[in-house]
């Protein structure tokens, strides 16, 4: 489905900041009975499930249903309905709302050229089935969920972390989880090849990347103060006459006639 | 029986070189840098293009090896992710002496543009690094110019001191 066409004559001028806090609009949920595929589709399967809700969005059927039922459900979408490929399988995290992941698992039939999308909500420590007698391809997407998620997944033939190390503390993909990581990952890799009493040795990770040490005397010279290279950082300055000796026609710098903005940087 | 009396000092072909057993060893060792191959990412395509015919690393000496019991020099090339580190250390500590590292681009400089919680934040961090390449991935010549330089540096160091311990030991 293409995105509909809007002008762009004037983009650099119209927005030159975004709100870090706009709300995506919700996409229009439409009825089922605008397309006639779906609307069979959901009559079939409410005659065998019950469903909390079934509506269109962006041309595509979307189904909440009961987190017990999805094995079943899954089943009948492949079986009956011919949806014969699952194509993503995960979860969101809607925690802080209501405390709750959304699990979903996305459809498409071929033979309908139709894409369906099974949603069910499932509490923090609640776990749910596993699909994977029904989808082969659920096995590492639900290990995936759980990996990311922590989402617990029944009967799944090999449950484990799959990305990241198996002694990995917390699930990333949680909204509650830092970017940069909580303390047991910041020092993953020295506690486990080096042990703990190894973090004061190394020091912690630099995260900014503008970062720099202003006692720095190896790598960088503060301006106006200029130490000889490796000296402790309040040593004496050096005299330094010329910048510019290799380069004659660069103009000499003179450093009593420059006004220094700011000292400090 | 013809008699061949060749004089030696006069023609200034004296079959003696002198030198110091430093220069020696160091000419060897500089000259057959042979490179663990360490491709993590993309700049490991950089190192296999340096490798390859074009810009032919044989010419330095540098041929990759896949064993760390055969290499002087590794390469680390591209990001290191957390999961992957003791494997990192693992694989230096099975290096035998002497034993060089190079921290090819900007993920395994300082984590690059991967300030995320999976990634190493600098391989120097694990392991003790001898040169750090700058570059998103660097080109082929930067990481021949890396090489010269640690072959620089090699002829720098004296064979019967104990290496320096470096950062980590």
């Amino acid at each position: 489905m293409m995105r509909p066409y809007v002008p762009k004559d004037n983009v650099q001028k119209r927005s030159y900041y975004t709100d870090r806090f706009w709300v995506a609009p919700k996409i229009e949920e439409e009825d089922v009975s605008k397309d006639e595929v779906f609307a069979k589709d959901v009559e079939a399967l409410k005659s065998r499930f019950e469903i909390e809700k079934a509506f269109l969005q962006r041309g595509q059927l979307i189904v909440y249903i009961d987190p017990s039922l999805n094995l079943e459900v899954l089943r009948f979408f492949k079986e009956e309905l011919q949806y014969d490929m699952l194509m993503e399988l995960s979860a969101v995290d809607y925690l802080s709302r209501s405390g709750e992941f959304e699990v979903f698992y996305q459809l498409l039939s071929l033979s309908k050229r139709k894409r369906a999308r099974i949603k069910c909500l499932i509490k923090e420590d609640q776990a749910i089935e596993s699909v994977n007698p029904v989808f082969r391809s659920a096995d590492w997407s639900e290990r995936e969920m759980f990996d990311m998620f922590g989402i617990k997944v029944n009967n799944h033939p090999y449950f484990k972390r799959i990305l990241m190390p198996e002694d990995w503390v917390g699930y990333p993909l949680r909204k509650s989880y830092p970017l940069h990581g909580d303390e047991a990952a910041q020092w993953y890799e020295i506690d486990k090849i080096f042990g703990k009493e190894y973090r004061e040795v190394v020091g912690p990770e630099i995260r900014d990347a503008a970062w720099v040490d202003p006692k720095d005397t190896e790598n960088f010279a503060r301006y106006g103060h200029e130490v000889p290279k490796g000296a402790p950082y309040d040593s004496e300055p050096m005299e330094i006459e010329s910048f510019n000796e290799d380069a004659p026609l660069v103009e000499t710098f003179d450093l009593k006639k420059s006004k220094i903005v700011d000292r400090d940087r | 029986m013809a008699q061949h009396q060749v004089n030696y000092a006069a023609s200034g072909g004296l079959p003696v070189a002198l030198t110091t057993v430093d220069k020696l060893v160091n000419w060897g060792r500089s000259n057959s840098l042979w490179a663990l191959t360490y491709g993590l990412a993309c700049c490991a395509i950089e190192m296999m293009a340096s490798g390859a015919s074009r810009y032919d690393f044989d010419r330095f000496g540098v041929i990759f090896r896949a064993s760390p019991r055969q290499a002087d020099v590794m390469i680390v090339a591209g990001t290191l992710t957390k999961k992957h580190a003791e494997f990192i250390r693992r694989l230096y500590d099975q290096m035998a002496e002497p034993k060089w590292v190079i921290s090819m681009g900007s993920c395994a400089n300082t984590g690059g543009m991967f300030n995320t919680y999976a990634t190493v934040q600098g391989v120097d961090r694990v392991i003790p690094v001898d040169l750090y390449l700058p570059g998103c991935a660097p080109r082929p010549e930067t990481l021949q110019y890396a090489v010269m330089l640690l072959q620089k540096k090699i002829r720098k160091q004296t064979i019967f001191q104990k290496q320096k311990p470096k950062r980590l030991v």
